[in-house]
């Protein structure tokens, strides 16, 4: 526990939490390992989990029946994933693969929830840090749909 | 030598490098005795009949005896460019502009960010950087295509690549599922690439909206304006100051450019009305 605990206080997305506020986190995580080719998760599944990547990669994906699955986004160390566990109804919207060998902290969705539920003020700190995920995840994606380097 | 009248080069190797863009290497037969430029430097093309453009050399700055552009075919004049055979000739007027400032980056860390065609004029800094290798610091690469299949010069770059003494990140826009590179807009590799921002050169060339989010991630990794260089694009007609047709702000692209400083352009930056 005490190295999980080194691990996430040391991740930019749990900087500046008070202690007791990373404790409670730590209660909630877990290390996972996923080999190459391996699902974090896939769509429509019940989102019960928030992931820290540790080393590795992961292609965020969408299935096309007409031209398979597309990637989206990939994601490498230090990255975070999901942020479906605390919205209704809980459920992933795409699928997330490790393209290599690919070590996480995973975190409880329940716990973490249920936690933030109890103390608003963690609450409010994990949405503001998740908030800040979500900039920057829809300011690249909106870049990407762009199309820069096409016929414009 | 008069800087209006080209000299005539001609075609010795075309080079398909993706389904829309080419490699030229051309070489002079008027008893021009090689070609000397600096990285980040461009030449006026003129394809007979058709147009004369802007276009950046993309060639060994230490292999004078043969001239290297490599160009997208987006429009009249490059679409017939695209169509040269061997031995057809087109007229050169160069090298012009200001280059990327290589030589003041000695010492520094360099960081160069590509997107698109944006790598061939970055191409002569590589061989540059890599022929004088001792002088810097770390070397990066963050390069940012559409798919896998417009990767420019992907041979070349797995080459540099297996040297081990330069980084080279390589992301695109959109990919399938057996491509296991990274997926995403080349800004989003700067929070993680392994440079120090105190001491490191940025050169970026690229779509300029890519240009301008790049921008806001080096200043957000605590990279200084003066340590930011970019290369700016507009129509040219001259190449050499006279017409006007460049005009970018006070600055006129083809003399004063196409490599700026961040900060003495950063009032002109995307300023619409320019
Ligand atoms: C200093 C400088 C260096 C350059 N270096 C290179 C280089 O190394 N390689 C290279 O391929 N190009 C380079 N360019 C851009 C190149 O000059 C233009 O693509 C070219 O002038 C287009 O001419 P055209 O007659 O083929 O297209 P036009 O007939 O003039 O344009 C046709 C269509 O293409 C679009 N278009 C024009 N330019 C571009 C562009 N740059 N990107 C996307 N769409 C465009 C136009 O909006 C239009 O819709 C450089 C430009 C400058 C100013
Ligand atoms: S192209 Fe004529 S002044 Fe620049």
């Amino acid at each position: 526990m005490e190295s999980l605990e080194k691990i996430l206080t040391q991740h930019p997305f749990v900087e500046g939490l008070p202690s007791e506020h990373i404790q409670l986190i730590v209660g909630c995580a877990k290390n996972v390992v996923f080999e190459p080719g391996k699902y974090l998760f896939k769509e429509n599944e019940e989102a019960n989990s928030f992931y820290i990547i540790r080393s590795g990669k992961v292609a965020l994906e969408i299935y096309s029946p007409e031209v398979g699955s597309i990637i989206i986004q990939t994601l490498g160390e230090g990255d975070i994933i999901g942020w479906s566990w605390m919205i209704p109804p809980y459920q992933w919207r795409f699928d997330a693969r490790a393209v290599e060998l690919t070590r996480v902290i995973e975190l409880d969705g329940t716990c973490l929830r249920n936690k933030c539920e109890i103390d608003p003020k963690l609450g409010y700190e994990i949405m503001k840090r998740l908030a800040n995920v979500f900039e920057q995840r829809i300011h690249a994606m909106r870049i990407q749909l762009l199309d820069l380097y096409g016929k414009n | 030598m008069d800087v209006m009248i080209p000299a005539n080069f001609k075609v010795q190797r075309f080079i398909k490098e993706t389904h829309d863009t080419f490699t030229l290497e051309l070489k002079s037969f008027d008893g021009r005795n090689g070609f000397s430029f600096e990285p980040g430097q461009f030449n006026m093309i003129y394809i007979f009949g058709v147009g004369e453009i802007p276009i950046s050399i993309s060639g060994d700055p230490n292999k004078k005896g043969v001239l290297v552009h490599t160009t997208r075919a987006v429009g009249t004049v490059t679409k017939e460019m695209a169509k040269l055979k061997k031995d057809e000739v087109v007229g050169i007027r160069g090298p012009f502009g200001r280059p990327w400032p290589v030589k003041e980056a000695i010492g520094n860390d360099i960081l160069l960010v590509a997107g698109g065609i944006g790598l061939a004029p970055l191409r002569p800094v590589i061989y540059y950087l890599l022929s004088n290798r001792e002088y810097f610091g770390k070397i990066i690469l963050l390069y940012g295509a559409r798919t896998p299949k417009d990767i420019l010069f992907r041979k070349e770059l797995e080459k540099f690549r297996s040297r081990l003494d330069i980084d080279i990140i390589v992301t695109v826009d959109r990919a399938v599922k057996n491509w296991t590179g990274n997926v995403g807009v080349v800004t989003t590799l700067i929070p993680r690439a392994p440079f120090d921002p105190i001491n490191t050169t940025a050169m970026i060339c690229g779509p300029e909206i890519m240009m301008r989010y790049t921008i806001v991630e080096l200043l957000k990794r605590g990279l200084s304006k003066e340590n930011i260089f970019v290369s700016m694009e507009r129509n040219m007609k001259c190449g050499v100051g006279f017409c006007g047709h460049c005009q970018y702000g006070t600055e006129f692209i083809c003399k004063d450019g196409p490599v700026f400083n961040f900060k003495e352009i950063e009032h002109l930056f995307a300023k619409r009305e320019i």
